[in-house]
């Protein structure tokens, strides 16, 4: 393995990935900015992004000098709303993708180490996971129970991580599991647990990272996809603002109230896009027969 | 090839058996059964819902229902939809189906050839505008917010422009003294057009692969294929089918092209980095060393072997779209099976929703086993006895 400083060089090489880098960066100043506008500038009374309300303009209002980005139909702020769910999109996708890549890298390289029934049984699972159709599935359980931030975070991840990426990931241990080392390790007395922390997975990880990035982009897709629909028991977040718009019939003028889902539309796309940028960048760090000649 | 195909076809089964239980649990395990519709109702009281009950076999534990949905399953009994009351669901799905599969085989098809010939294109130019340019694009349309681009492009298209009808399957003012069903001319467009398409198929692969490939061969398969085409419009439009056809395209076209457009860099990248790869093979350097044109070396030579491995992925993504399909069918109102499942599982309406999502799984298994079996015929390393023939 490469040393930290000379992948940050073939990372910074790939034009797409730094592209991304920048964006997310971007949305990491402007999701900070939150909590310092609403406790210094901002009146919590009219600004809040739930329960806030400005008395002083019909609402939609369009954009004004109060409220640069214009207010939604029942009276909040949409640049305060769409603040305040920057940081809450960077918790759902980092930690949906953290839960999704932790145990897609343990049994990726648990089954390759061990091979056999338990390589068997963590394959057939992941192919009938990557066979489940997960937005109409989740559909399906939102329209009938109550799902709430946390517990849908970590259904995105769990279900994740049982599938298509246990197969990649085992891929990448099935061939570090072959080299030398490992067999010095064994015959040098090392435990099964020893050589899969120590060996095999500070190999898969790079990789698991690299489908981190691209389920961060899954989770907030779906997540958006679920609130526009109004199946997810959220108070706010990027889709939802989308929903209320959708819902008080305000997107069927689209053009005149462009307020109500240009903003929150271009931050979702943005941001996935970034972070699947990142992923293409690392992807050729990590991928040998990417790099350039 | 035999053995291969057979034993494909008992995991398929295996895991669609797996894939039903799995549903059955979950939808069971929701809150709620059809009685408490009726809890309200002074009509139906307490005695009723307990005989109506007794004659849905709700009364019965859960394994012996299961035991009893899963044989239904078989025999293709799925119930009554409680929302579409009379209907078995059985009906519902078999009038959905076919517009599911129409939609999204053309879709698919379609950007799979959008992202195969970009993908080649970008590839050979790496490094380059066209190359940074298509991926940002790509990834863009890739990652973009579905509904709403969904809804973006209907405003421009249908609302603004008003080039296209704005949503649903058919226009109900042309439909209104039609001596059709839209039923019986979409079975009529499906089978028609499918035939079209295998004729098309045919008549091109001999003159273009089996035959030698001359100006006179490649202007007689233009000139047949464009006879084969005019003579299935005539017919059309002699059975007075032509406009209402026109009506279904007229539809399909924006639902199809959002789907594309949203889905092609999947394939575009993949094929890029594939492509990649195959570029640096000695094969490759030989075609160039031999003197042959640039565009001949990329199409017949690096590109025939990079599109393997987005055969594969065009599997996995089938899943993906599938639960896109739900998206794209709400969005444009096309009365497929992601409308149907949407609707049955915010009216509660459980064998509905299970059926659809069962059929989803069948749908995706059956698309899964043909791309196995496509991928098996393509690449002859693959040995039939199920396991690849070199690992590592």
């Amino acid at each position: 393995m490469r040393g930290l400083s000379q992948n940050w060089a073939v990372f910074r090489e790939s034009r797409i990935g730094m592209l991304g880098l920048i964006v997310i960066l971007l949305f990491g100043v402007f999701g900070a900015l939150w909590p310092i506008m609403i406790n210094t500038v901002w009146d919590p009374l009219i600004y809040h992004p739930v329960v806030g309300f400005d008395p002083m303009l019909l609402h939609p209002s369009p954009p004004t000098k109060a409220h640069l980005l214009g207010t939604d139909p029942i009276g909040r702020d949409i640049l305060a709303q769409l603040m305040f769910s920057t940081g809450r999109e960077f918790l759902l996708g980092v930690l949906s993708a953290l839960i999704t890549v932790v145990i897609g890298t343990v049994i990726g390289t648990v089954a390759a180490y061990y091979g056999g029934f338990t390589d068997t049984f963590f394959m057939r699972v992941a192919d009938i996971m990557m066979l489940f159709p997960f937005i109409p599935l989740l559909v399906v359980v939102g329209s009938m129970v109550r799902l709430t931030f946390f517990p849908f975070a970590i259904i995105l991840g769990v279900l994740g991580g049982f599938g298509g990426i246990t197969i990649i990931l085992k891929a990448q241990a099935l061939s570090v599991k072959v080299r030398p080392y490992i067999d010095a390790a064994r015959v040098a007395g090392g435990s099964s647990f020893h050589i899969i922390r120590a060996h095999i997975i500070p190999n898969v990880l790079p990789l698991s990272f690299l489908y981190m990035m691209f389920n961060v982009t899954g989770a907030i897709l779906s997540e958006a996809t679920l609130s526009f629909f109004g199946v997810l028991n959220i108070d706010m977040s990027w889709g939802m603002m989308i929903h209320t718009a959708e819902a008080a019939g305000y997107l069927f003028d689209f053009g005149k109230y462009w307020w109500l889902w240009l903003p929150s539309g271009l931050a979702i796309t943005l941001f996935c896009a970034a972070f699947y940028m990142v992923g293409r960048g690392l992807d050729e760090v990590v991928n040998p027969r990417l790099r350039k000649r | 090839m035999r053995r291969y195909v057979l034993s494909r076809l008992g995991q398929v089964i295996l895991t669609l058996l797996i894939y039903i239980t799995l549903v059955y649990f979950l939808l069971q395990a929701m809150p709620g059964d059809i009685t408490q519709m009726y809890l309200a109702n002074p009509k139906v009281p307490q005695a009723a819902r307990e005989e109506l009950r007794k004659q849905l076999g709700l009364d019965q534990g859960v394994v012996m229902q299961y035991l009893t949905y899963v044989k239904n399953f078989f025999r293709g009994e799925l119930g009554v939809s409680f929302s579409h009351y009379p209907r078995p669901v059985w009906d519902i799905l078999m009038e959905r189906l076919p517009r599911t599969f129409v939609l999204f085989l053309t879709a698919h098809v379609l950007s799979f050839y959008v992202g195969y010939v970009m993908g080649r294109v970008i590839a050979w130019r790496r490094g380059r505008v066209v190359d940074y340019a298509a991926t940002v694009v790509g990834i863009t349309f890739w990652t973009a917010f579905y509904p709403l681009l969904a809804l973006v492009l209907i405003w421009i298209f249908a609302y603004t422009l008003r080039l296209l009808p704005l949503n649903q399957f058919i226009e109900p003012k042309l439909w209104q003294g039609a001596p059709f069903s839209a039923n019986t001319v979409f079975g009529y467009m499906v089978y028609g057009g499918g035939a079209v398409a295998i004729g098309l198929f045919l008549i091109f692969y001999a003159f273009l692969r089996g035959l030698k490939r001359t100006r006179r061969n490649v202007a007689l398969a233009w000139l047949s294929g464009s006879v084969l085409v005019a003579v299935a419009l005539l017919a059309a439009s002699r059975a007075g089918l032509l406009v209402y056809i026109w009506d279904i395209v007229n539809h399909m076209v924006l639902p199809v092209c959002t789907l594309t457009l949203i889905s092609f860099a999947g394939t575009m990248l993949l094929m890029r980095d594939s492509m990649l790869e195959t570029v640096q093979e000695d094969y490759v350097m030989a075609a160039h060393a031999k003197g042959l044109p640039d565009t001949i070396v990329r199409d017949r030579y690096a590109a025939r072997t990079a599109i393997l491995p987005t055969v594969t992925s065009l599997v996995l993504s089938l899943a993906s779209s599938m639960s896109g399909g739900l998206v794209t069918e709400t969005m444009f109102s096309w009365p497929g099976l992601g409308q149907v499942l949407f609707h049955s599982a915010l009216a509660n309406d459980y064998p509905l929703a299970t059926g659809a999502l069962a059929f989803t799984g069948v749908f995706l298994l059956i698309a899964h086993f043909v791309a196995d079996i496509l991928y098996a015929v393509l690449d002859p390393r693959i040995a039939y006895t199920g396991q690849p023939a070199a690992e590592g």
